[in-house]
């Protein structure tokens, strides 16, 4: 059953998208290692490591896309969730540091020291187990969601109203982890980190290895997400966003199919914030901006919402011209991504691969359209209707 | 006995008794005095002091200080000179005839000055004198003098200054001085003030029980921190069958001032409360009346700020007089400037995205990057500096309160716009029209409303007067291009809380944010109480999803 679910989710596109990103992380990386830095082929660290975050950003985009695109729920908090995912991941990383802080204590990390805490609070029990602090990866932000969304849900918060509610989560969560009593590093986060499971953070292969694994967790997040939306509970999460009253009286539960989406959704947020860090170096309350979750939310709609492949191009892309406008031209970034918006949704609401699938599809219902005049084939039809629903 | 004490002793904390006499209001009062003395007749009191300054000659500390009391009791004006001479160290006695002088040198010599006179008595040779010893004790104790003194002063405000000192640096030596004065003084004001200085010199005296309950009651009745100051230090040297009284008074004052700190408190709330509803009522009318989410609205309330600080450069330079005018003058530009942004941005953005509230919600967020970023080019990243006209600025006491004028003009201001905003929604043909828009756009339309001008108009509408906030803004906060970043989510919480297409929603709902936030504050600190409201207002809107003022009828599910 789950060998068909997993099969089903192998619609072409998909597969070409897995296929890319797969040997994106055997590429790049044996670009990076393999090749003497005068080569014309090498993929100097400071790219990798850039595209490292960028993956992570489409991984983020994606998730947003799962709850927005094929749920209706925009949310503007899914920042948090990464920041949260990020901070789990930051936590095991500091237990690595070990003595090796500047303070030399073993158990406290340096930030505490500082505060001069005596002991670890317990919150920070068990991070330095990766298996536990990977499993916090998820359960944090999917927890958060889950408690968020079942009273969201549960009430029918619904639009803008939940738009709203979640930028001040967000919004109420960066002023928390600014707090130094909160026990996360307050103002300068986590930093500083040394190992990672043994290996060296900063060290080249450790950096390699982050990569194929962002671009792998990448692939795989893209699989369940596609998984879910073809599957029978996808088509009625797409009858959630346009008619969620009609779905409702169809006799659907609403509130648990937008829950477990927002969980699922959370959690691959989590698993994006969690890549980031070790890669970034680097996790500070900044994460949770309300700034930053909106953004996210214009990688999506540039790319194209509801089409999963669409996010990761948007965020790729977005992400590409702001790291060459702020070097570039760093007074016109702000512009760029203002006009970006504007025009985005002025003029390109279904996104880069919504519009082209839009136009593929028109295309192929005009050329059915014309078949069926013909009366060479009169299944073709339904497949002209089909498509016209999905717009 | 403790009153038997030599005055040395006294109970009061030396530390205590050295800072009370403010340098200025003492220096003004000796001012006075002095006046008096140069130009009026001889003001005698029978004793001539004289005689006494000339015994200091031979006195040792503590015989000097009840001579400095017995001087001040004369209560001759003249002798302030020579006692201020004495405390600098000024004050020598001829060693001929022991008779003193206060001095002050000329070249190598000294020339002699009468203490109680004031003429010349000649120059001397240092040597021909000896300096009269004074030491810290001394001086307080001429101190004091000097503050009994300035009670008969002519002066009304000396004369209260004088009492204010005592009030703060009681002690037994002034009572009697201070009884004198209140004998002979007519104003009201500076009496109720000598009766208050009196019932506080009176504690520390050896004077009856009876009567230091009285004066007991007089502190008491006057309230305050002050009064609470007087009593903790004088509950330490009080007679013992007196603790009860003080006690009692000391509790009573205490309700009293929590009373007043649950007022300043409440204050505060309306102040916090009022500059949210500056910053919400804008969006309670492009959000909660036309339904659109505007993130560019803190960006309004910015461009009004900036429009602020543009109109008093140009008067700074040109015509400085006006200075004071400058907000009044900065009120109409601001709301022409962003009204007319915001009408830009409805007919260039908006109104295609009507319907699309997510949509709308994303290309004004991307309106407001770029007015931050054309902002922040234009002006640069600082802080812009905008000035406080002077009745803005400064503040005055309200009972146990303290109410500074710029916020005070600010809650004045914002309910102003409040009730001038429901007057054009509810009184005027546009409003009507506007309402009508809003609840039946298609039948607005087909009765010949001109729909596209009324919402072009509406949203001008609310971004002007989010123009009009941002003037008033600028005198409390920042104006920097990130002005309205601060204002944004609070403005949203606002109209989400009151209720959403409700002016008096926002009204209740920007106040009882306020109070609610200020009240938090001392027990949970500033950030956790944001946090804890920002939690309050998810968990409210679980449970009222269209906020406290919900409309009710066909016009919710519009």
């Amino acid at each position: 059953m789950i060998t068909g679910f997993i099969l089903r989710a192998l619609e072409g596109k998909i597969v070409v998208a897995v296929g890319i990103l797969l040997a994106v992380a055997i590429i790049v990386p044996a670009l990076n290692l393999l090749t003497p830095p005068d080569s014309a082929l090498h993929i100097p660290t400071y790219a990798m490591a850039l595209m490292g975050k960028y993956l992570c950003y489409a991984l983020l985009a994606l998730a947003l896309d799962l709850v927005w695109g094929y749920c209706g729920i925009l949310s503007l908090g899914h920042g948090a969730f990464f920041a949260l995912g990020g901070y789990a991941m930051g936590m095991y990383l500091m237990r690595q540091i070990g003595s090796r802080g500047v303070y030399g204590n073993p158990d406290l990390p340096d930030f505490m020291v500082f505060l001069n805490w005596k002991e670890l609070p317990w919150f920070w029990y068990g991070f330095d187990m990766f298996p536990f602090a990977m499993a916090m990866v998820l359960i944090v932000p999917g927890l958060l969601a889950f408690v968020f969304g079942w009273f969201a849900f549960r009430s029918r918060v619904n639009g803008v109203y939940l738009s709203i509610i979640t930028q001040a989560m967000t919004y109420a969560l960066m002023l928390a982890f600014f707090r130094n009593d909160m026990g996360f590093g307050g103002n300068n986060g986590l930093t500083d980190f040394k190992d990672i499971l043994g290996f060296q953070v900063q060290a080249g292969g450790t950096r390699a290895v982050l990569f194929a694994m962002s671009a792998i967790m990448l692939a795989l997040c893209l699989i369940v997400a596609s998984a879910i939306t073809r599957s029978k509970f996808g088509k009625v999460l797409v009858g959630v966003r346009d008619a969620e009253s009609r779905v409702r009286f169809l006799g659907f539960r609403v509130e648990n199919i937008k829950l477990f989406t927002f969980v699922v959704s959370a959690m691959f947020a989590g698993i994006a914030g969690a890549l980031f860090v070790p890669q970034v170096g680097i996790i500070n309350p900044g994460e949770f901006a309300p700034a930053n979750s909106i953004e996210v939310v214009v990688w999506t709609a540039v790319g194209g919402r509801g089409t999963l492949i669409g996010p990761i191009i948007g965020a790729i892309l977005v992400n590409a011209g702001k790291s060459y406008f702020t070097g570039a031209f760093p007074e016109f970034w702000l512009f760029a991504l203002g006009g970006l918006f504007i025009a985005v949704t002025l003029f390109l609401p279904k996104g880069i691969v919504g519009t082209i699938q839009h136009g593929w599809n028109a295309r192929k219902a005009l050329k059915a359209a014309a078949d069926a005049e013909k009366g060479r084939d009169a299944g073709a039809l339904p497949a002209a209707q089909q498509a016209q629903a999905a717009e | 006995m403790r009153s038997a004490l030599p005055p040395s002793n006294s109970p009061i904390p030396a530390s205590i008794r050295g800072d009370i006499v403010t340098t200025t209001s003492f220096i003004r009062a000796v001012i006075a005095v002095l006046f008096f003395a140069f130009s009026g007749p001889a003001f005698a009191q029978g004793t001539d002091p004289r005689p006494l300054f000339n015994q200091l000659a031979d006195a040792n500390f503590n015989e000097a200080e009840k001579l400095v009391g017995e001087i001040a009791t004369t209560g001759d004006p003249r002798v302030v000179p020579a006692l201020n001479a004495f405390s600098e160290g000024d004050l020598y006695f001829r060693k001929s005839d022991k008779a003193v002088f206060a001095a002050k040198p000329v070249g190598l010599q000294l020339e002699l000055i009468d203490p109680v006179t004031g003429e010349s008595a000649g120059q001397v040779a240092k040597g021909a004198v000896t300096k009269v010893k004074v030491n810290n004790n001394l001086r307080r104790a001429i101190r004091a003098a000097l503050g009994g003194l300035t009670l008969m002063s002519p002066d009304r405000g000396a004369r209260l200054s004088a009492a204010d000192a005592i009030l703060r640096s009681p002690s037994a030596e002034t009572l009697e001085l201070v009884e004198t004065a209140l004998a002979k003084e007519t104003d009201a004001e500076v009496k109720a003030r000598m009766e208050e200085a009196r019932a506080v010199s009176l504690l520390s005296s050896d004077r009856s029980v009876e009567d230091k309950r009285a004066a007991i009651e007089t502190i008491a009745n006057l309230g305050g921190r002050e009064a609470m100051r007087i009593f903790s230090t004088i509950s330490s040297s009080i007679d013992e069958s007196l603790k009860p009284d003080v006690d009692k008074a000391i509790a009573k004052i205490q309700g009293q001032l929590q009373l007043w700190d649950l007022a300043q408190n409440v204050w505060y709330g309306m102040s916090l409360g009022s500059v949210l509803l500056l910053a919400a009522i804008g969006l309670a009318i492009t959000f909660g009346v036309m339904g659109i989410i505007n993130m560019a609205h803190g960006e309004m309330v910015m461009l009004g700020a900036y429009s602020t600080f543009m109109v008093q450069e140009v008067i700074r330079d040109n015509a400085p007089g006006l200075f004071d005018w400058s907000l009044a003058i900065a009120l109409p530009v601001a709301f022409l400037v962003t009204g007319l942004v915001g009408f830009v941005i409805e007919r260039g953005v908006i109104r295609f995205l009507y319907g699309r509230p997510l949509e709308t919600l994303l290309a004004t967020w991307g309106v407001s990057l770029i007015l931050q970023q054309a902002i922040r080019t234009i002006f640069g990243p600082t802080n812009q500096e905008v000035g406080n006209p002077s009745w803005m600025s400064g503040s005055f006491p309200l009972g146990g309160m303290t109410i500074t004028y710029n916020r005070m003009w600010i809650i004045v201001f914002s309910l102003t716009i409040f009730f001038a905003l429901l007057f054009v929604m509810k009184k005027t043909a546009y409003g009507l029209n506007m309402r009508a828009v809003t609840q039946n756009r298609r039948m607005a339309s087909s009765m010949g409303i001109r729909t596209p001008w009324v919402d072009a108009l509406t949203f001008a509408l609310g971004s002007g007067i989010a123009g009009i906030a941002g003037v008033a803004l600028s005198q409390i906060d920042n104006v920097s291009p990130n002005l309205g970043q601060s204002y944004i989510i609070d403005s949203f919480m606002v109209v989400v809380f009151g209720g959403v297409g409700n002016l008096w929603g926002t009204l209740v709902g920007a106040l009882s944010l306020g109070i609610l936030n200020k009240f938090l504050e001392p027990s949970v600190g500033a950030v956790l109480g944001k946090i804890l409201v920002l939690v309050l207002i998810i968990l409210f809107i679980q449970k009222r999803p269209r906020g406290l003022f919900a409309l009710k009828g066909r016009a919710v599910e519009a």
